[in-house]
């Protein structure tokens, strides 16, 4: 009885197509079960968090006592030394670098190929393809080994343009994975009717195929973003000398040195973990609609 | 599509190519290659044969860490699923059932996945500190004192203490996943479900499941790759050396200490066999999937 009621309710209140929402009243005890779930989830999403923020502001006895209480009053030496003594501006400027060089470097290889695998047929498009798409799943970490042997030989020991290319081929697999369906997308019409106008081949890239797929470029660069920004494995294996550090390496570096000031530990990694966060508070829906894109041709 | 000579469309496609042949895809092949050698990262390389995986599967100081390195991993992959994937899959339903705020949780929940990992663990180091660490003093101080204890460093508990931790982090992904895969199932097969009386719980067990099985399998994929390669989280919390008593060593800290030596010299050839095994076993789960793929889609008629 109480569900033809609701449907009433809806259909009158209403008159787009039911919706199987439930928002009415007699959810209410369920929906508050709800809520709880997402206040407990929150709040172990938000304690690591939020302990690494207010223990960056305590004194180090402060920690040691009131490890969970808000600070009494606001102490800034842990972010004093991490600045002054800690080379963290390098850091961030070398994580900087490498991060924007690879997102340009995938961005502009990844569009050309994609657009040739996309629009072109010809005999080995579907092999490159599944060589490209291989390499989202392919464990590169294993590949170290030779790549120790290669970044040497070009002369790349300790600096950032090895991590740079290694990023960036990281990066093409899942560029390709996005764009090249895309691209396949577009429309035939569109494409004769720029043909008839005289454009083809690079023009068409140019003036029809880049606009299109820009929203997507957009994801792209962040699917490409994280895992450059906040690796830590290749920089351990490849950078040496303080100045050429990124900022996870940076971090364990100096994580090392003070690990029993905790108040300057916490400062760093407070700093260190915001950059990533606030992007993403910004991007919210390109990060999610980035991930996304993975599973929903899957 | 239009047909276009393979040389006019080559320099589109080189780039991209180049980089992803040489420093992708063919170190992966030569790595594994270098484990028919002996190298000490400098000197000259030994052809040995399979002498390496001869030793890593016979000589003891070697197949203990091995087997050891599989259970451990084992277990790793179990606790994820465990901590991570459920949970993001009950998760995902409540949000997707779009009470008010849905939105804002799901964002919420994303928020880890955006942190290094390597922070996640040093952060979570000091979390567990047995001292004066926050978490074992919350518990303390809410009555739950058995949870009060030195969890990073007994053999016991420090694996399952890593595996919570990097679930933490990164819940959100798998999340997501699901998320987008149940806003893919036409609206129509559940409003048609709620009208014959399907409550949400049932929509859930006979409807979502079911046509979820496909992201499922992706997810557990991801989660077993990443799993058998991962070494940062445990390389944080407790070093290369993967204590205590090597009760949280995986194949990726054990390769990243043979191969580039922590304590002794590296020995590189070795460190390629042990890669040569963790390709293979992920390979053998790539295969899995694959077949498992094959198989929903006759169970389902697609």
């Amino acid at each position: 009885m109480a569900k033809v009621q609701s449907l009433v309710s809806t259909k009158i209140g209403n008159l787009k197509t039911l919706s199987w929402n439930s928002k009415h009243f007699r959810h209410a005890g369920r929906n508050a079960l709800i809520y709880i779930v997402f206040l407990f989830q929150s709040f172990v999403v938000i304690y690591p968090i939020f302990i690494m923020i207010i223990s960056s502001f305590k004194s180090n006895l402060e920690i040691y006592k009131n490890p969970n209480g808000p600070p009494q009053n606001i102490y800034l030496q842990g972010y004093v030394k991490a600045f002054v003594r800690g080379t963290f501006l390098i850091y961030f400027r070398n994580s900087i670098f490498v991060t924007l060089c690879t997102i340009v470097i995938v961005l502009l290889v990844a569009s050309l190929a994609a657009y040739a695998l996309g629009r072109y047929k010809f005999r080995g498009n579907s092999t490159l393809y599944f060589f490209f798409l291989a390499g989202i799943i392919i464990p590169i970490r294993l590949g170290v080994l030779n790549l120790f042997e290669v970044v040497r030989a070009l002369g790349l020991y300790n600096n950032l343009l090895a991590l740079i290319l290694i990023y960036s081929a990281m990066g093409v697999p899942m560029a390709m994975f996005i764009l090249v369906p895309l691209i396949r997308q577009i429309p035939q019409d569109l494409v004769d009717a720029a043909e008839m106008d005289g454009c083809s081949g690079w023009g068409l890239f140019q003036h029809i195929v880049i606009p299109l797929i820009r929203p997507s470029l957009g994801t792209v660069a962040i699917l490409t973003f994280l895992p450059a920004w906040n690796d830590f494995f290749f920089p351990l294996v490849f950078i040496k000398t303080n100045e050429m550090m990124t900022l996870p390496l940076g971090v364990a570096t100096l994580f090392g040195q003070f690990s029993q000031d905790l108040n300057t530990a916490f400062s760093v990694l407070t700093i260190a973990s915001l950059p990533p966060i606030l992007f993403y508070l910004l991007a919210s829906r390109q990060f999610i609609k980035g991930i996304m894109a993975g599973s929903l041709k899957g | 599509m239009h047909k276009k000579s393979f040389w006019f469309l080559l320099p589109y496609i080189l780039p991209a190519l180049l980089i992803y042949a040489s420093f992708m895809a063919l170190p992966l092949f030569f790595s594994l290659r270098l484990s028919l050698y002996n190298w000490n990262g400098i000197g000259p390389k030994i052809y040995v044969g399979f002498g390496n995986f001869v030793k890593l599967f016979t000589e003891s100081y070697w197949n203990t860490q091995l087997w050891n390195v599989i259970v451990n991993n084992i277990k790793f992959f179990i606790y994820f699923n465990l901590f991570q994937n459920v949970p993001a899959l009950i998760l995902a339903w409540l949000i997707f059932l779009n009470l008010k705020g849905s939105v804002f949780f799901r964002n919420l929940f994303f928020i880890p996945v955006t942190m290094s990992i390597i922070m996640v663990g040093f952060v979570g180091t000091l979390l567990l500190n047995p001292i004066w660490g926050p978490f074992n003093n919350l518990m303390k101080a809410i009555g739950l004192d058995f949870m009060n204890r030195p969890w990073l460093g007994d053999p016991k508990t420090a694996l399952v203490a890593i595996a919570i931790i990097g679930s933490w982090q990164y819940i959100g992904i798998p999340i997501v996943l699901f998320l987008s895969a149940m806003e893919n199932i036409p609206d129509e097969l559940i409003e048609a479900a709620h009208i014959d009386g399907a409550t949400d719980l049932g929509v859930f067990r006979y409807i979502l499941v079911p046509l979820l099985a496909p992201v499922f399998g992706i997810v557990v994929v991801l989660t077993f790759v990443g799993n058998f390669t991962g070494f940062e989280f445990v390389y944080a919390m407790e070093g290369p050396m993967a204590g205590p008593s090597y009760a949280t060593d995986i194949f990726g800290t054990f390769f990243y200490r043979t191969a580039f030596g922590s304590t002794a010299s590296p020995q590189v050839g070795l460190g390629a066999a042990i890669a040569v095994c963790m390709f293979i076993i992920i390979s053998l789960m790539i295969f899995a999937w694959l077949r498992y793929n094959h198989w929903y889609q006759q169970k389902l008629g697609i």
